[in-house]
């Protein structure tokens, strides 16, 4: 198919530039001059390499695209990248995201600039690797290896408490991953190898479909993050600096999500099936919880995060839904959500570096000084709400679509957090924004600049866009979402029949 | 049975022939020029290593025994044997500085360092207990002796003594389990017991106890383990860091291979030791170095756990557990070479500190030694892509695949407990205010501290070989 590993040099691009970084030499001012433009440059161009996969990759066709295969580890285990509709749409939004965190952290960040750069791009690296991986060994080491940037960015440029919130970001992901790691390795010593398409072929056991389940179930939930393994999540989005929160909530979150798809449902069917009452539970409880708990947040960002966990349980309800808008809509709420909460994590991020302070309480009436900033947060907010003509109505109410066909009471209970959501959001917007300045600190306070106008017009546009014209993501991903629901149920119709048989039928 | 001149056999001992015959030359040229030759000896010392390493490889592939079958050589052996003289190597290399300082030369501490390694590669080569007994007794007692090289120092020899004491305390058991077996097969070739311990019988069961009792002191596997927190914090960091590497090689080697040949037998029954011993130390090894606030005791526990670790290989009693065990060691014994390469680099211009607070914003002060060190700790913890990930990864392959589904689970979960203590270290490198500046690194330190980062951080890229070579090691045992 391509004659050049198009999808390793979009993996590893990022870290050639860490390394450029790295031996850079000289006077402080013009290394960290230097290390800006040339992380920039090469999120740029690892966005432009993305573009082309996405140019060249052919939305019809439900096969991995752009596959490389290398043997690796003893064998069995090779070096295996590949993409298909799922995984693609999670591509492009790492590599589209990451050139606006370098962005916004241009003048956020000036204490140790070369590591923050370093970090942010082997960071870039492991996401985008961890999306392309076709082999679970590989997946793993993709997956697990981005806590070490993580947990660097968190600790070093965070805020005050960075050193509670890096740990527990660290040990929590860790504690669920290890659990999959046992999966994995009891999975290989079932099939005999770590290749993800052999696996989605093999049939397993109930018994091991179900303990794999629930290991894989540990490590996912935990990163989605759903209630109730999703304490760290706030925790780590307050103290992180705003990229940091950007990338957490926009990507890192996304591969739980993407995990569902690719293993979950996929390799172990008929636990799918079994385990689904209880992924809705969770989910709703996740939805109405925390969306009551956002009402509460006295934190701009710790109010972000909880709508996150709560739009974050629409993805997992649409995914276990097992239906094709269910799981088209989790696919889009998940895109969308990248775009929707990274900007609003970047909004924050603007208010931010002008007042330092996160508090609520603190702002008001911004809308007299920062007329374009309250242009473009309202546009995200309504976003966040699900407003039709948004990106983030697309993907809610697709995930409601395909739920109801599954499971009517689940949908009326989370309808509701679709209310709750417009009225944390909404409520949110309007302390900040609205109301009369009053504070003296605020009169001075200034409007989005040029970088920051450029950070945010991409994120309008795409907002909106996906709103009114959603089909360029639900395309991509179209045929291997069909090809996806199928093997679910062929697998599940084949496995019924054996158990029909079985008991006499 | 007369032929006193074996010659066959004496090639096969030839690399240990070396390594002794260099040693007490070099005894002899430290007695004539005095502490002054330490240097020169410590270099000499490092070239017969060398030396008994190329050796080692010109050796013939395939299984060749000496001495009647006490003395075996195979891929098993020869694999260890590389590792354990790699071990040593380095460590006399990270010794120059703590031996060139005044008042602290002491050319007895290379040669002892040979000698004991001339023990460690008896101790793998050894295939019945009277080789094993001897082995084991020539490594230990030179390291008893290192151990309070600094005699001037009460720590040192107070972690001597302690060493000593307990150490002749395992010994002697290890020797009546040597007896009890002898006394209930008939013999002490390892293939003899095993043939004739078919049937098993309690009497052999106990000898097995005491033999593991002498073999879990020496890896310091809990609940054998009292003396490494002590004796790792009271010898100077160079011995630790030596302590700390060959003669856990050697120490796993042996018990590994006297299990695998001498007790296939009874697998079952030394499997439920293993396994618990490995649980214990693992169990220890994460929650006891929580606390701690020395790093060198850190380091202690954190050997103990690891140790547990790669018992778990063991423990699966298969090929490919001995596989796990071999890689899991080769790993082991590049990041531990490589932290006491920073540890020993911790030095004030009034003299060396070994405090985990002292590493405080060394990610500012020193940023290159700062990420090698971490680089290191995230490995200790098994975060991947990093080598010691691959470690456990395949420790846990063995183990699923052996069905020892608790034993697993528990190693994963104490592995996220250790991450705690080796985060810590990581945070205080990199998040903390910096304390003052250390010395500059000697360069023999920043090279070890490198070369073993860099293979650290890119055996994920190339790891074949390693695995390949372990592979093909294990399966010469079975």
């Amino acid at each position: 198919m391509a004659s050049w590993p198009i999808l390793s040099v979009t993996t590893f691009l990022p870290l050639v530039g860490a390394l450029f970084i790295m031996l850079m030499r000289g006077e402080d001012e013009v290394v960290k001059r230097n290390a800006r433009w040339v992380a920039l440059w090469t999120t740029l161009i690892t966005l432009a390499v993305s573009l082309v996969v996405l140019w060249r990759f052919d939305p019809s066709s439900a096969e991995f695209q752009f596959v490389e295969k290398k043997p690796w580890l003893a064998g069995t285990i090779s070096y295996h990248m590949g993409v298909d509709g799922i995984s693609l749409p999670f591509v492009i939004l790492t590599t589209a995201l990451m050139p606006i965190c370098i962005l916004a952290s241009w003048r956020a960040i000036e204490m140790r600039v070369r590591e923050y750069m370093i970090a942010f791009l082997v960071l870039e690296t492991l996401m985008v690797g961890t999306f392309c991986s076709l082999d679970l060994v590989l997946f793993y080491l993709f997956f697990e290896g981005g806590l070490i940037p993580m947990f660097l960015i968190i600790g070093v440029w965070g805020g005050p408490r960075r050193v509670y919130a890096s740990f527990k970001f660290f040990l929590y992901t860790l504690l669920g991953s290890v659990l999959m790691l046992l999966a994995i390795v009891a999975m290989y010593n079932e099939a005999g190898t770590t290749d993800i398409l052999a696996l989605m072929r093999h049939s397993f056991p109930l018994g091991l479909q179900k303990w794999a389940w629930l290991a894989f179930f540990a490590s996912f939930a935990v990163k989605m993050p759903m209630w109730p393994v999703h304490t760290w999540l706030p925790d780590a989005h307050v103290e992180a600096p705003t990229a940091g929160s950007v990338i957490l909530a926009a990507i890192l979150l996304k591969m739980g999500g993407y995990g569902f798809l690719r293993f979950s449902l996929p390799m172990f069917p008929a636990a799918s099936l079994d385990f689904a009452p209880l992924v809705f539970a969770l989910s709703v409880i996740a939805i109405i919880y925390t969306s009551l708990v956002a009402l509460v947040q006295e934190d701009m960002k710790k109010l972000i995060a909880y709508s996150s966990v709560a739009h974050m349980g629409f993805v997992t309800m649409g995914i276990f839904a097992a239906t094709v808008q269910g799981i088209a809509g989790g696919i889009f709420q998940m895109v969308s959500h990248g775009i929707v909460s990274g900007a609003l994590f970047l909004s924050v991020g603007v208010v931010y570096d002008r007042m330092h302070t996160r508090e609520i309480a603190a702002y008001g009436g911004l809308v007299n000084r920062m007329p374009l900033y309250a242009a473009a947060f309202m546009v995200f907010t309504l976003a966040n709400v699900g407003l039709p003509g948004t990106s983030g109505f697309i993907g809610e109410f697709l995930t409601l679509l395909g739920t109801f066909k599954v499971n009517n009471w689940v949908v009326t209970l989370a309808t509701l957090g679709v209310i709750l959501s417009a009225a944390y959001a909404l409520w949110l917007y309007r302390k900040i924004i609205f109301g009369r300045l009053e504070k003296p600190s605020l009169a001075a306070i200034r409007d989005l600049g040029p970088r920051e106008i450029a950070i945010m017009t991409p994120l309008v546009v795409l907002t909106i866009l996906f709103g009114i014209y959603p089909k360029p993501v639900l395309d991509v991903s179209a045929a291997s979402v069909t090809a996806l629901i199928d093997n679910y149920h062929h697998a599940l119709g084949a496995a019924g029949g054996t158990k029909a048989a079985l008991l006499g039928f | 049975m007369l032929d006193l001149i074996d010659l066959p056999s004496i090639q096969l001992i030839l690399p240990e022939l070396v390594l002794v015959v260099g040693a007490l030359a070099l005894l002899m040229v430290g007695a004539v020029r005095g502490d002054g030759a330490t240097g020169v000896i410590s270099g000499l010392a490092i070239l017969l290593l060398v030396v008994a390493g190329v050796l080692i490889g010109l050796q013939p592939a395939g299984k060749a025994s000496a001495f009647y079958g006490s003395f075996l050589v195979d891929g098993y052996a020869r694999f260890l044997k590389l590792l354990a003289l790699t071990g040593s190597a380095v460590a006399i290399l990270m010794s120059i500085e703590f031996l060139s300082a005044v008042g602290k030369q002491k050319f007895e501490y290379p040669v002892l360092i040979l000698l004991s390694t001339t023990g460690m590669l008896v101790l793998v080569s050894a295939a019945d207990l009277i080789a094993l007994y001897l082995g084991f007794e020539l490594m230990s007692l030179a390291l008893y002796v290192i151990a309070a090289i600094d005699r001037d120092n009460t720590r040192s020899s107070e972690a001597g003594l302690k060493y000593f004491v307990l150490g002749a305390l395992s010994s002697g058991m290890l020797l009546y389990g040597c007896s009890l077996i002898y006394g209930f097969t008939g013999t002490v070739s390892f293939a003899g017991i095993a043939k004739a311990a078919q049937g098993g019988g309690i009497g052999l069961t106990f000898g097995l106890v005491f033999l593991f009792v002498g073999f879990c002191f020496k890896v310091s596997a809990v609940p054998f383990h009292m003396w490494t927190p002590d004796v790792y914090e009271g010898a100077p960091t160079p011995v630790t860091a030596f302590f700390s590497a060959a003669p856990k090689v050697a120490g796993i080697a042996v018990f590994v291979r006297a299990s695998i040949m001498a007790f296939p037998a009874i697998l079952t029954q030394w499997q439920q030791i293993v396994v618990f011993v490995s649980i214990a130390s693992m169990v220890l090894g994460a929650f006891a170095a929580i606390g701690q606030t020395n790093i060198k005791r850190l380091m202690a526990y954190s050997s103990i756990g690891h140790m547990g670790y790669a018992l778990i290989g063991l423990a699966s009693g298969s090929p490919e557990g001995v596989r796990s065990v071999l890689v899991y060691m080769a790993i082991y014994v590049a990041m531990t070479l490589g932290t006491f390469a920073g540890i020993i680099a911790m030095r004030r211009p009034e003299g060396p500190v070994e405090k985990i607070s002292d590493l405080a914003g060394l990610a500012r002060t020193k940023p290159a030694m700062a990420f090698f060190l971490a680089m290191m700790m995230f490995s200790l913890a098994g975060v991947p892509p990093l080598a010691g990930f691959f470690a456990k990864l395949y420790v846990f392959f063995a183990a699923i695949n052996a069905g020892l589904y608790t034993l697993a689970v528990i190693g994963v979960v104490t592995s996220v407990v250790g991450a705690y203590y080796y985060l810590l270290v990581v945070k205080t490198m990199y998040f903390d205010e910096p304390a003052p500046r250390f010395v500059p690194m000697r360069p023999e330190l920043g090279l070890v501290l490198a070369v073993t980062g860099l293979f650290v951080i890119l055996f994920c890229v190339y790891p074949g070989p390693l695995v390949d070579a372990a592979g093909a090691a294990a399966q010469s045992l079975f």
